[in-house]
């Protein structure tokens, strides 16, 4: 009796080993890793290009940009997604390991909007308001040509490659208020302006479920622009950034044929329609 | 190995006379030692695991203590002295201040939240409730210690976060308050379980004697039962706030996480247990941050270490007071 049972183990064990190895050994695989903003986008691509490609395996996973360039220097993952530039210290530590300065590659544009509640009677921002209204240096609606009311602060949170990239693009390096509230995730962010009619918040246009974007003004005397396909790819609306890969060094063989594929018109396509913007 | 099987004293006439029933030469069991000493390490695994933990905790925080750069960046006094919790910055700052106080309004409002309730509650399903539903309660209330804390969490971001605010119409949307009613509820199975199986630990015959002296039931319960029992209603308590303290997801979701001092209870609040769940993910690997935030999680394990120790007491003398001494 217990023998059988020991041999259906181990009959199964053996059969799920062989499935399993079957289907990875058979298969090339490409693995990305990265930015929570990019998952989505590397997950339609790895799709798409699976379907094109049925002896390709990519797999996709999130963390953080910060998490995917880790992994690209520990040598875990093929590409690493980042929503914001490779820092020197990381570049440091790569060229240690691998003797490179890592490859980056521009894959598609993001504006960052700013989220307003859609019953705020505000429309426009300029650059120097929102930077006052991060920075606590105005705390009322009506500094900025509001109604009379408290701002309520949303963010995210300090280990979110937006977070970092609003701090270094908009607030130009000063600190947060003390009162910004940081929400994990875009979608907590959207979710809670749509609620608080005092709200604001900051994060990619893709996401705009129940919120209204401000038309940012570079300054005084320039209109107000919306974030939007046209606006983004030309640089008018002033908030943006590159949605980058990075490899160790320059892509070649599997992964260089997914990389062409993703900056093709069939991949751009799919930038697109997730929400973001293409790079040319 | 020699074994010899327990003797048997009989008494006979009035001198007692020890005679052995049975002495065999045991046969070594070979399968009951392994099984017995499987065990054993299984046992010793779980201990070991806590100690390994907290070492590797503690010693990722030491270059607090030793490290003169990270010094200047982050330690004791600096974690005293300075204002604000600004980690990611051109001029890092780490308080704990701020953190202090967003954790102890959180735990404060789910205490006077959570421990009433679950003790009255207690007290109604042993000493009041009929039967029948008394066996449908417990489980019941059992049954939210079940919710995945994310889901407790995202429940309170959704819609508890909205329906307070109306009703209270504060400004903050997300703040110690609503965190700490989330919190409440989380920890109300613990208080309550614990409680209850103290009161119904109390033997029926003191309160037969109340009773029987003319005591009322609700005398009877919170003279009574609710006095011998108090031990162990305090362990319930204890090991609840110590859950509150140490919880994560739902004060990450619900509490707004900006790390404000204020007296508010409908202020923001960032806590120990978020900054490092929301923090850690990225944080760059041997930095003064990262230290720092080993260094909460030590002092965090610390306060659920010192609760527990509590707790542990606080049971041991209810068994002795039911015990008669």
């Amino acid at each position: 009796m217990k023998r059988r049972v020991l041999y259906t183990f181990l009959v199964v064990a053996l059969g799920l080993f062989s499935i399993f190895s079957g289907a990875v050994l058979g298969r090339k695989s490409v693995t990305l890793k990265g930015s929570d903003t990019m998952v989505i986008l590397g997950q339609r691509w790895a799709e798409d290009y699976m379907k094109a490609y049925p002896d390709m395996i990519v797999q996709v996973t999130g963390g953080g940009s910060g998490t995917g360039i880790a992994a690209l220097i520990n040598g875990t993952t093929d590409i690493a997604q980042a929503s914001r530039p490779m820092k020197q210290s990381e570049k440091d530590k790569l060229r240690d390991r691998f003797n490179t300065m890592g490859n980056e590659i521009p894959v598609a544009k993001d504006g960052l909007a700013v989220y307003l509640n859609e019953a705020n009677s505000l429309a426009e921002l300029t650059l120097a308001q929102i930077k006052d209204i991060y920075t606590g240096k105005k705390t009322n609606w009506k500094e900025v040509g509001g109604p009379d009311a408290k701002i309520i602060l949303y963010g995210r949170e300090n280990n979110s490659g937006t977070y970092v990239f609003f701090k270094d693009n908009v607030l130009k390096g000063e600190d947060y208020a003390p009162a910004t509230q940081t929400l994990p995730g875009t979608a907590a962010v959207v979710n809670a302006v749509s609620k608080d009619k005092n709200g604001i918040g900051y994060g990619g246009a893709a996401y705009a479920k129940g919120v209204k974007f401000a038309a940012v003004k570079k300054d005084e005397k320039t209109p107000g622009i919306k974030p939007n396909p046209e606006t983004v790819a030309d640089g008018s609306y002033p908030i943006w950034r590159h949605l980058n890969w990075y490899t160790r060094k320059k892509p070649s063989g599997d992964v260089k044929k997914f990389v062409d594929y993703v900056l093709s018109k069939e991949g751009q396509g799919i930038v697109t329609k997730v929400g973001y913007f293409p790079v040319n | 190995m020699t074994e010899i099987l327990p003797t048997a004293r009989i008494k006979s006439g009035d001198s007692s006379v020890t005679i052995r029933v049975a002495s065999i030469v045991k046969r070594f069991r070979f399968k009951e030692f392994l099984i017995e000493k499987f065990i054993l390490v299984n046992s010793f695994a779980a201990i070991i695991g806590v100690i390994l933990i907290f070492l590797f905790i503690f010693r990722e925080s030491l270059p607090l203590f030793t490290d003169s750069e990270i010094q200047q960046e982050a330690s004791l006094d600096k974690f005293v002295t300075q204002k604000e919790w600004q980690p990611v910055s051109d001029n890092p700052r780490y308080a704990f201040f701020p953190l202090l106080v967003g954790t102890l309004k959180a735990v404060g409002v789910a205490s006077l939240f959570a421990i009433p309730l679950s003790i009255l509650a207690a007290i109604y399903t042993t000493e009041f409730a009929p039967r029948r539903l008394r066996e449908f309660f417990k489980p019941g209330v059992e049954m939210l210690a079940g919710i995945p804390s994310v889901v407790l969490g995202f429940f309170a971001l959704i819609v508890m976060a909205t329906f307070l605010q109306n009703m209270f119409g504060y400004s903050f949307r997300l703040n110690a308050f609503n965190a700490g009613i989330a919190l409440g509820l989380a920890i109300i199975p613990t208080i309550y379980s614990v409680s209850e199986d103290a009161l119904n630990a109390v033997p029926r015959a003191l309160r037969e004697a109340s009773l029987a002296l003319g005591a009322s039931s609700w005398q009877t319960a919170y003279r009574i039962v609710l006095s011998v029992a108090l031990p162990g209603v305090l362990a319930g308590v204890i090991l609840g706030v110590a859950r509150a303290i140490g919880e994560t997801m739902i004060v990450l979701m619900a509490s707004g996480n900006a790390a404000l001092v204020s007296g508010s209870i409908f202020d923001s609040i960032r806590t120990f247990s978020a900054t490092i769940a929301a923090e850690l993910a990225e944080v760059v690997f041997g930095s003064a941050h990262y230290h720092t935030l080993f260094f909460i999680g030590s002092v965090l394990f610390a306060i659920t270490l010192l609760f527990n120790i509590l707790a542990h007491l606080a049971v041991g003398r209810l068994q002795k007071r039911l015990a008669g001494k």
